[in-house]
């Protein structure tokens, strides 16, 4: 374990860790109302997250700027409209953007910090950090504070993921994360996660929960005791698959837990209530499709393109989850979906729609 | 009479267009040009009785008789290479992303008749996609394209991975000025199943309306004259035509995948075969067309 690490670890047993929570709501949320946000509520979500003194926030298209496309769905707007109403209206915290290499590129990432974002998430699949230095190291030239996020955590082992998050870290980023972007870990899969980058690292760890298996506000605590200190979550849960870590649930467990956050919990459950609620396309519940997902350990933003596709060519999308899950799909491959459910409707007969 | 060509770059790419450029009647390999005398290429090289040389493009530009040289170091290395291979005389096929000359499909029929004296093969993305969204082109008006390579990560190189922003750029500039389309995006994604998983090629076109029957034909087409020169190119969906999202006219989607020949490289590593088969195409071509006489 290094030196930071011990001291990490000690302090997240013994003191008060500094916690930095992360708010995705206008990005993971993104997944969940197929990118259809307005500026005018994004502005308004931005403004509720900046009165609870939510220290970050991230706004994007749900892949990541860039991601508007017809892979993944064209936002209702570009990136630049969305990152302008949040910044305009949260003038006391900071505004975060997620980067996909592959999908985005530096170009988008110099825009977003000319438009005022302070914070950029690098994410990759858990064993390809090494197509994120370009972009770490360009956004902390650029005067961001980076995180590397590592997506699909659960598909590869801790030691694996630590050897995976140090490229990164080395790279430039501050924070690394264990992403579970399938809502598949068990708490125990989370801890020993979290714990495997806690001892390798120098820099600060994060995690980022998904509740398809219902298990995103439990495996953010434990992913906390094992030395995380930035945690991701959104109002309402309000996120891909079966959504996220709920924050305001989670500022409530932190509270109880004496741990201080620095947001403001009545705030925070009021933005949830008052401001996002009323915005939900659907109830954000474990319904069969997500929790298959979380089941497979498949991409969590899959489910809605899974649910058209089963539709478009008349078979079921469990069945489509299932197969892409076998097939080991990662993260982005939104394609492969289509692809699936043809040859399932072709096995079966069926007649594949167009 | 074949035409002398020349490879520089030993290293995997290099040594499996050794294998495809000695199938060729129509070129003659004189040199296998590296910088690594423990390399692997070169050792095969001297078994199969190729002149090779660890003296890198000195060993090129020595033979008066290589008239067009394949370059698979490095993007780097090729911005060094390509005016000296210019003053030489000699055409060069660029494997590498230093995009020096106008990207070149070898599928797509050449409006102009000049050749130029740099060519890019610009990506492996582009070489497996930008045929088909040229046949979509054929029958209906594409207002943009949209592709999505999905690679096994092994098969994804630190000449791929540090360079993944110049991959989709060069992709959607060849998307634009090779297969026509108005607009372009191109997107890469790294799998590491195994086993390792052949390179998928997704296209989607919004076209404002479209004859399907026509569009099947087109691409059904282009695919076959692909399997020419790559046979391992396989359509996996064929041309299915919906809604545009908005609904403002229609959207068209093809999947294809792309197994290798499996002469050096892995038949996984389908993203590299084609590059390879390309940039031996394109040789074939320039010889045919009477385009690589002596300077």
């Amino acid at each position: 374990m290094t030196a930071k690490g011990t001291q990490a670890a000690a302090a997240s047993r013994d003191q008060q860790p500094r916690i930095t929570l992360v708010d995705v709501s206008l990005r993971d949320g993104s997944h969940a109302v197929r990118h259809q946000f307005t500026a005018e509520q994004v502005a308004r979500v931005a403004r509720a997250l900046d009165q609870a003194r939510v220290p970050v926030f991230e706004v994007s298209h749900g892949d990541g700027l860039g991601g508007s496309s017809l892979q993944y769905g064209f936002s209702r707007q570009p990136d630049t409209e969305w990152l302008r109403a949040a910044v305009e209206n949260a003038p006391h915290v900071r505004v975060s953007v997620l980067l996909l290499p592959g999908i985005g590129t530096r170009r988008e990432l110099k825009e977003a910090v000319e438009l005022g974002a302070r914070v950029a998430r690098i994410a990759t699949h858990c064993t390809e950090a090494d197509i994120a230095p370009q972009h770490i190291a360009l956004a902390r030239e650029m005067g961001m504070t980076v995180c590397g996020f590592l997506m699909m955590s659960h598909m590869i082992s801790p030691s694996e993921l630590a050897r995976q998050a140090r490229i990164m870290e080395d790279a430039g980023a501050h924070v690394v994360y264990v992403v579970d972007s399938a809502g598949a870990l068990l708490v125990e899969e989370a801890r020993d996660r979290v714990k495997a980058l806690r001892d390798a690292l120098e820099c600060e760890v994060g995690f980022h929960g998904h509740n398809n298996l219902g298990l995103a506000v439990a495996n953010t605590v434990a992913a906390l005791e094992a030395g995380a200190t930035w945690l991701d979550g959104s109002l309402c849960g309000l996120g891909a698959g079966a959504g996220n870590t709920q924050l305001e649930v989670l500022a409530a467990v932190l509270d109880r837990m004496g741990i201080h956050t620095g947001v403001d919990l009545y705030g925070v459950m009021d933005a949830a209530e008052e401001v996002v609620k009323p915005l939900l396309p659907r109830p954000i519940v474990i319904d069969r499709d997500a929790l298959v997902i979380g089941y497979a350990g498949v991409y969590s933003s899959f489910l809605l393109h899974a649910r058209r596709a089963a539709e478009r060519f008349g078979v079921e999308a469990r069945d489509i989850l299932l197969e892409l899950g076998r097939r080991r799909t990662v993260g982005g491959q939104e394609d492969q979906i289509i692809q699936v459910a043809y040859e399932i409707a072709q096995r079966a007969g069926a007649r594949p729609g167009a | 009479m074949p035409v002398g060509v020349g490879i520089l770059g030993s290293g995997n790419i290099g040594t499996d267009l050794m294998y495809k450029v000695l199938r060729n009647p129509h070129l003659e390999l004189r040199m296998l040009a590296g910088i690594d005398p423990a390399s692997e290429g070169l050792a095969r090289a001297r078994s199969l009785g190729v002149p090779a040389s660890t003296a890198g493009i000195d060993a090129i530009l020595a033979d008066p008789e290589i008239r067009i040289v394949f370059d698979a170091t490095s993007a780097h290395a090729h911005l060094r290479h390509a005016p000296l291979l210019k003053e030489a005389g000699k055409l060069a096929i660029d494997l590498t992303p230093a995009s020096v000359g106008p990207p070149v499909v070898p599928a797509i029929p050449r409006a102009d008749e000049q050749w130029p004296d740099n060519i890019s093969l610009a990506t492996c993305g582009a070489q497996a996609t930008v045929p088909i969204v040229y046949a979509i082109g054929q029958v209906a008006e594409v207002h943009y394209a949209e592709i999505v390579a999905t690679i096994a990560s092994k098969s994804a190189g630190p000449g791929t991975r540090q360079n993944i922003d110049e991959f989709t750029v060069a992709t959607a500039r060849a998307l634009e000025r090779v297969g026509g389309a108005a607009r372009g995006k191109a997107i890469i994604i790294l799998n590491p199943a195994e086993p390792p998983i052949m390179m998928t090629n997704t296209i989607y076109a919004l076209v404002p309306d479209v004859d399907t029957a026509a569009l099947e034909r087109s691409v059904q087409a282009m695919v076959s004259h692909i399997q020419r020169y790559v046979p391992g190119y396989r359509l996996k969906v064929p041309p299915l035509v919906g809604e545009a999202p908005g609904g403002q006219g229609r959207l068209v989607t093809v999947m294809l995948e792309v197994e290798g020949a499996g002469d050096f490289l892995p038949r996984y590593a389908g993203n590299l075969d084609i590059m390879t088969a390309a940039a031996v195409r394109v040789a074939e071509q320039l010889a045919l067309a009477g385009r690589a006489t002596a300077a």
